[in-house]
């Protein structure tokens, strides 16, 4: 029973007037951590109570600790009737349970209602005394960090990258329960905020204790989601990366990883069916992979039998339902086997990363896939987790099974996601076959570590284009050349990937955002022939989402796709296709071919001119991309690559007046027998419109530049205005005969017009970039389309972008020298001592870490002075890892957050926008409320995972839910920084630098 | 297709000013991307009317939320929900509380009630101002009245302090409230010619001089209200002009004073009474509440006007009313009698205005040299 929770009221203020007849409220609070309450007094008549209350203290399980909230609900007291709830504030005290990250919470929490929205502010104290418990069958994780950055934070140090860890658990819906139909709006959202947290709280804990069981000691790239199911249940399931860290600052102090042999041998040799399911489309394309399974009769017989299926492919690990526990098992097999083949044993070769330490990713194959449909009321137990584990468990290994096809014994920038519309859901799984280099899977010292980058550093800059696949025997018919880098390997014509640019990667020009988009009409159906219908459409909205992609990547003059995310919502009567991603030029790629337009009709002259025409608008357009995005690739490199390879000279020609020929023809050709598929052919009004789609993306106006990745490739030179935002539109579509074109331009147009809208309101940060633009779509109602959008604004400094623009030998030489760098930074952060006491060896490292901002810097914090000022400290959010001109340097614990707002006076608080704009701005204030009460000043990694809105205008009502999380963290600035390492005394900075306290 | 819902929510707070200026101006979302768009902002931008007019929407509704916490500005500076850098606050409470001019000059010295509220359409027609700007600025100024109606301390102050205004606008808001709560006659016809400024220039002399607070600092709503007993003093004065040695003697000081400093010497002598007896008379009467109103109007008539039709220039009328108060000064039987408290009373209340002893003079004269000389010349010449 390890741990005693401490809680202070302080105060309050700006409280709303509960009581009509004075203008004042006599507020109280209650403070409630599992099944404890403790009361504070009546503070009478004021808007400013100042309780001071003494410490509540409660004396609670580590495994209590992390699953409760500590839950404070401010009240108006009244001497006749019940009590007036003001509102609410739930504490995630997860972050006090960790060593490293905050050691108190303090400060001024924003009081929330349900139906009211936030009623003034809390000051309240949280304290958490742990006693360590060494007890092996201890069914908490206290100690195992949370990360939602999908790298390797910035001051930590992977000793080891053990891999994937799932969880998932399933609760009755509050919403959907009896009760529900005759307590009050308010009562049943503070049930089911109460109960997500609580499951969220369960579920890290679950995952922490496998985790634990493999060793590691944090998990990276914590994705944590919920489905809303509705009837059958609401699921929180969440997926991450264990490793075991090491801070950078205290090199002794990393765990003796897993060497003792007494560790029980686990692993159990997965050899399961490999492809269970029936009629997988098998890997067609190196670039995607996707299977679509779904047969109604399958489902059914899979209910009857499911606790077998479900026994024979995850056996369970005591508790938990999960199935990658075992994965810590096969860990010291590794050491002993081929590491290759080690990873292949292991059941799910996954990561959730999407950048990596340098060396760590040695090829990477291609985009992987798969995607199901599934029937919701035919779960036979549906308070159980293990239909949807077993759910799950399919389509990872379908995605493992692809991967395997494309060479690869590993998946990373793996994520998970559904799509529920009534009781039809999709699940979706995607993910970059790679080949990883074992040495990080493994127990391996920091010496190795930095011998394996010495190694891996002349050859990284192209080796991870380099097809992992046999030439001879490939699993598709693909185009390959000789790498234009290193002349040695053989490359694709054009590589999708997942994961983002890797920072040794050289690339020519600049980067942008390519989006496909698509809707498809499906007819109303029930159940099975719904399911049914969906999973016909499916395999033809990914044919064309991608035939667009390679069409707008073409039209771009890029050769390959980073961080691609495709999203398949369904909806009542329609499902829609969103993919984004962000297309560069490799250098290591051959440049690509342009794009064809053939006519039907050869005999109409004036056809034949309207086609000439065409053609030409679009090779204008690519030669304008070309400028635009200054791709210019060196023309001497193909003499070079001619030279050393006598025919390749003839190949490349061959390749050129045929580049329109790429493997997407072949898939093509398997699919659909066309013969060549960047001619596009046109031969109806379709096609026309198609093409004039393509012609309709409008490039962003000048001195802005977007994409979905971290970072912009091509452009290094941040400065330090950034701004977060969201913006959400819903569009209602006219019902009236509706045809899949008028639908395709109505979403084609909210997109593009949502993409203005953002430039415009943010010209007054020129030159910049948004960063990691993340669309998310969902079909809330019939004639109804909502996008939500949530990216980070950069601004960048624009004479040294142009210095950009020099040759790739030159960049590469950069790279090198930021490469060493790096390398010796690991025996300076060795010998660098603790935080707050050791003055700062002035280390002039400053400038190459401004050139690269995911580097890892030498600059330890000192904690900045607080700011001086009264006001409200500033926090920070990003939706990136890092932020721009500052160094992180303390990561503070994972915020995941849930809300419900709810109104039945929509029409007063302004209509639906107003409703969601004072709620999302709510939200903002909390997440940065808890941020600073933390003593953190940013939240890195922010995600707002989903935003579900409903309306209901005729009844004047609307709810909202929403869910965000990231990482809260301090910074301190470079400039600061500077000032500190050189000694010179520190005059109060502004704002920047404030440890987030909040004072009034 | 249309759009159903469509927000921006950054994590700083965007604030956009042209579009916070046509908010305030009381412009409709319409009529806003209308001057907007004539503002020639889409061909700077690319930007199209639809993402103008999206655009406009959402700052409104911004400002529209940020409204309530702009009614008390501390609120502002300590609300969580809005992240707006310091600089940027301070921009949004300035022009919040900013007014017009036109339109202040039509409420100033009218009680801040329903009443004066429902005539605001007249203003919002006659002044070109919209209505909506109009009621924000009345309700600012009436806010800002209830606030500091009973406190205690200085009244400029008090409304920084409360309100976060920067130095200048808090002493207009001061003003405002003292002329409000004095109700001062500003509007009548004769009044037009004086701006703003210069009533807000007596104001503040008279603040300084009249009120309680001259006297005492300790009182509640020292600031606002006038000394009672100062005027009960001010009856004495009549003696100057009762008296009728008194006023011969005191019209001989002045004379051999100013002989040949004065262009209008022979007006002036000419009609020393009959000032003398207008400023007096004006000064006596201030014990009334009504005629306390009626303060500039008397001012103007008894005195400005009768200078005004001779052509006293500028000049002219300061040197007269600098020695017409010293002089008093030299009255030996005024001194005895009862004119000691009142002008040490005087005196006490104006400490460095060397131009203007008597204050209620100045109302008349060097407010206009300050603030407009040339409009008063006009009228002189």
């Amino acid at each position: 029973m390890p741990g005693k929770l401490k809680v202070k009221i302080v105060a309050g203020r700006h409280l709303p007037v509960m009581d009509r007849a004075s203008d004042l409220t006599d507020a109280f609070v209650e403070v409630k951590f599992g099944n404890t309450t403790f009361k504070t007094d009546v503070y009478l008549k004021s808007l400013n109570p100042q309780w001071n209350s003494e410490w509540f203290k409660f004396e609670v399980d580590d495994e209590d600790l992390q699953d409760e909230p500590l839950q404070i609900t401010v009240l108006d007291h009244d001497t006749y009737s019940a009590n007036d709830a003001i509102g609410k504030v739930y504490i995630d005290i997860d972050p006090l349970l960790y060593s490293e990250a905050a050691t108190v919470i303090s400060g001024w929490f924003p009081i929330y209602d349900t139906i009211h929205g936030i009623r003034g502010e809390i000051n309240v104290v949280v304290k958490v005394d742990l006693f360590n418990d060494l007890n092996r069958f201890r069914q908490s994780s206290c100690g195992v960090k949370f990360f939602c950055t999908t790298s390797i934070p910035k001051c930590y140090r992977a000793v080891i990258i053990h891999g994937f860890v799932e969880e998932l658990v399933v609760n009755e819906d509050p919403e959907y329960q009896w009760i529900d139909r005759i307590r009050t709006p308010r009562a049943s959202n503070e049930a089911r905020q109460r109960l997500i947290s609580l499951m969220s709280g369960e579920l890290q804990r679950k995952i922490g204790l496998k985790v634990l069981e493999m060793r590691g000691n944090a998990v990276v790239g914590y994705l944590q989601c919920f489905d809303l199911e509705g009837e059958s249940g609401l699921v929180v399931r969440a997926i991450g990366t264990a490793c075991t860290l090491d801070k950078l600052s205290s090199p002794a102090a990393f765990l003796p990883a897993c060497n003792s042999p007494s560790k029980e041998m686990k692993e159990i040799p997965f050899n399961e069916d490999p492809n269970p399911n029936t009629h997988s489309s098998g890997p067609s394309t190196p670039l995607k992979n996707q299977t679509y399974s779904f047969s109604p009769s399958k489902s059914y017989s899979r209910q009857s039998s499911s606790s077998d299926t479900d026994l024979s492919l995850t056996p369970k690990t005591g508790m938990g339902s999960g199935s990658a526990g075992k994965e810590g098992g096969p860990f010291k097999a590794l050491l002993r086997q081929q590491t290759q083949s080690a990873l292949e044993q292991r059941e799910f070769p996954f990561f959730t990363l999407t950048a990596f330490p340098p060396g760590f990713l040695v090829h990477v194959g291609g985009v992987v896939s798969a995607r199901s449909v599934k029937l919701l009321d035919r779960i036979h137990n549906p308070d159980e987790p293990e239909t949807r584990d077993a759910w799950w468990a399919e389509i990872r290994q379908e995605i493992k099974s692809h991967a395997k096809a494309l060479g690869c014994h590993a998946v990373v920038g793996y994520s998970e996601s559904t799509s529920i519309c009534e009781e039809v859901c999709i699940l979706s799984a995607s993910g970059t076959a790679a080949v990883l280099n074992p040495r990080f899977l493994q127990d391996g010292t920091v010496e190795g570590c930095l011998e394996q980058r010495l190694e891996e550093n002349l050859s990284t800059r192209c080796g991870f284009c380099h097809i992992p696949y046999d030439e001879l025997n490939m699993p598709f018919p693909a185009h390959l050349t000789y790498c234009y880098n290193c002349r040695k390997q053989k490359v694709p014509d054009v590589l999708f990937t997942t994961i983002d640019l890797p920072t040794d990667a050289t690339v020519i020009g600049k980067g942008c955002l390519i989006q496909a988009r698509l809707c498809r009409l499906k007819k109303k159906a029930q159940a099975e022939a719904n399911a049914t219908a969906i999973s016909n459409l499916l395999p033809f909205m990914e044919y064309e989402v991608h035939t667009q992609l390679m069409n707008k990547l073409k039209l771009k003059g890029m050769n390959a796709l980073f961080g691609l995310r495709i999203q398949i919502t369904v909806g009542e009567n329609m499902l829609m296709g969103l993919a984004s991603a962000t297309g560069v030029y490799l250098a290591a790629l051959p440049t690509p071919g342009g794009i064809q337009i053939a006519g039907k009709t050869p005999n109409d002259g004036s056809y034949e001119q309207h086609i000439s025409h065409m053609q030409k608008k679009i090779n204008d357009t690519i030669a304008k991309n070309k400028e635009l995005y200054e791709i210019n690739p060196p023309e001497i490199s193909e003499e070079i690559i001619g030279s050393p390879i006598p025919e390749p000279r003839q190949r490349s020609r061959l390749l050129r007046s045929q580049s329109e020929s790429s493997d997407e023809v072949t898939e093509l050709d398997l699919s659909h027998g066309k013969k060549d598929a960047f001619v596009l052919e046109i031969d109806d009004t379709d096609a026309m419109e198609d093409v004039h789609s393509l012609l309709t993306d409008v490039p962003p106006p000048s001195g802005f530049y977007s994409c979905n990745t971290e970072i912009m490739p091509g452009i290094n030179n941040w400065t330090s205005e950034i701004q977060m935002f969201t913006s959400v539109r819903v569009i209602r579509l006219s019902s009236l005969n509706l045809t899949n074109q008028a639908l395709n331009k109505n979403f084609n147009d909210l997109c593009e017009n949502l993409l203005k809208s953002l430039y415009f309101k943010l010209r007054s940060m020129i030159p910049c970039c948004l960063c990691h633009v993340n669309f998310t779509v969902s079909l809330p109602e019939d004639e109804l389309i909502q996008v939500t959008v949530t990216a980070v604004a950069i601004t960048f400094d624009k004479n040294q972008a142009l210095q950009t623009t020099k040759t790739p030998v030159e960049k590469s030489l950069q790279r090198a020298s930021t490469d060493n760098e790096e390398l010796l930074q690991f025996p300076l952060e060795l010998c660098s001592d603790s935080l707050h006491s050791h003055p700062f060896p002035p280390v002039k490292a400053v400038t190459v870490e401004k050139a690269s901002p995911v580097g890892d810097g030498n600059f330890r914090n000192r904690s900045a002075p607080p700011c001086a000022n009264s006001t409200v400290g500033v926090v920070k959010m990003t939706p990136l890892s890092f932020i721009p001109g500052a160094k992180i340097t303390k990561y503070l614990g994972i915020i995941n957050m849930f809300f419900i707002r709810e109104t039945t006076s929509l029409r007063e608080e302004g209509g639906v926008s107003g409703f969601l704009h004072a709620f999302i701005a709510e939200v903002f204030a909390m997440v940065r409320a808890h941020v600073a009460a933390l003593g953190g000043n940013a939240v890195v990694s922010y995600i707002m995972k989903q935003c579900v809105f409903m309306e209901n205008p005729n009844k004047n009502q609307a709810q909202c839910l929403i869910n965000v999380s990231g990482d809260a963290v301090v910074f301190v600035r470079e400039s600061d920084l500077e000032v500190v390492s050189s000694q010179q005394p520190t005059t109060n900075c502004q704002s920047s630098c404030t440890e987030g306290e909040v004072t009034t | 297709m249309t759009s159903e819902l469509d927000i921006f929510v950054g994590n700083t707070t965007l604030i956009d000013e042209d579009v916070y200026r046509l908010w305030l101006d009381g412009y409709s979302v319409t009529d806003a991307v209308a001057l907007r768009v004539r503002s020639g902002i889409l061909e700077q931008t690319g930007a199209t009317a639809a993402v103008l007019q999206s655009d406009t929407m959402d700052h409104y509704r911004t400002f529209h939320m940020l409204e309530r916490l702009l009614h008390a500005p501390p609120k502002l500076l300590h609300q969580l929900i809005f992240q707006i850098p310091p600089s940027r606050q301070a921009l949004l409470i300035e022009r919040y509380y900013a007014f017009d001019e036109a339109f202040v000059r039509e409420v100033l010295g009218k009680k801040l009630s329903k009443g004066t509220k429902k005539d605001l359409d007249d203003i919002s027609t006659k002044t070109g101002i919209t209505l909506k700007s109009c009621r924000r600025q009345f309700d600012n100024f009436k806010r800002v009245f209830k606030v500091v109606e009973e406190m205690r301390g200085s009244l400029v102050d008090n409304i920084q302090q409360h309100f976060l205004l920067s130095d200048r606008l808090a002493r207009d808001y001061a003003a405002i409230v003292f002329f409000a709560n004095n109700r001062f006659e500003t509007g009548k016809k004769k009044l037009q010619y004086l701006s703003f400024g210069d009533f807000a220039f007596c104001a503040e002399l008279m603040i300084q001089n009249w009120t309680l607070g001259a006297v005492d600092s300790q009182m509640d709503d020292m600031d606002m209200d006038l000394d009672k007993e100062f005027l009960q003093d001010l009856k004495e004065l009549k003696v100057l002009v009762a008296d009728k040695d008194l006023l011969d003697l005191h019209k001989s000081l002045v004379c051999t004073a100013l002989r040949g400093k004065l262009g209008v010497f022979s007006e002036m002598e000419a009609n020393f009474k009959n000032l003398s007896r207008g400023l007096v008379n004006v000064a006596a009467k201030l014990t009334h509440n009504k005629d306390v109103r009626d303060l500039f109007v008397d001012l103007v008539e008894k005195f400005v006007e009768p200078c005004r039709s001779d052509h006293w220039p500028l000049s002219d009328v300061r040197f007269f009313l600098n020695q017409y108060s010293a002089s008093v000064h030299s009255l030996d039987g005024f001194r005895l009698e009862c004119g000691g408290t009142i002008w040490a009373h005087c005196n006490l209340h104006l400490p460095g205005s060397s131009n203007s002893p008597a204050s209620a003079f100045q109302v008349a004269g060097t407010t206009s040299v300050h603030h407009h000389a040339q409009q008063f010349f006009l009228y002189f010449q």
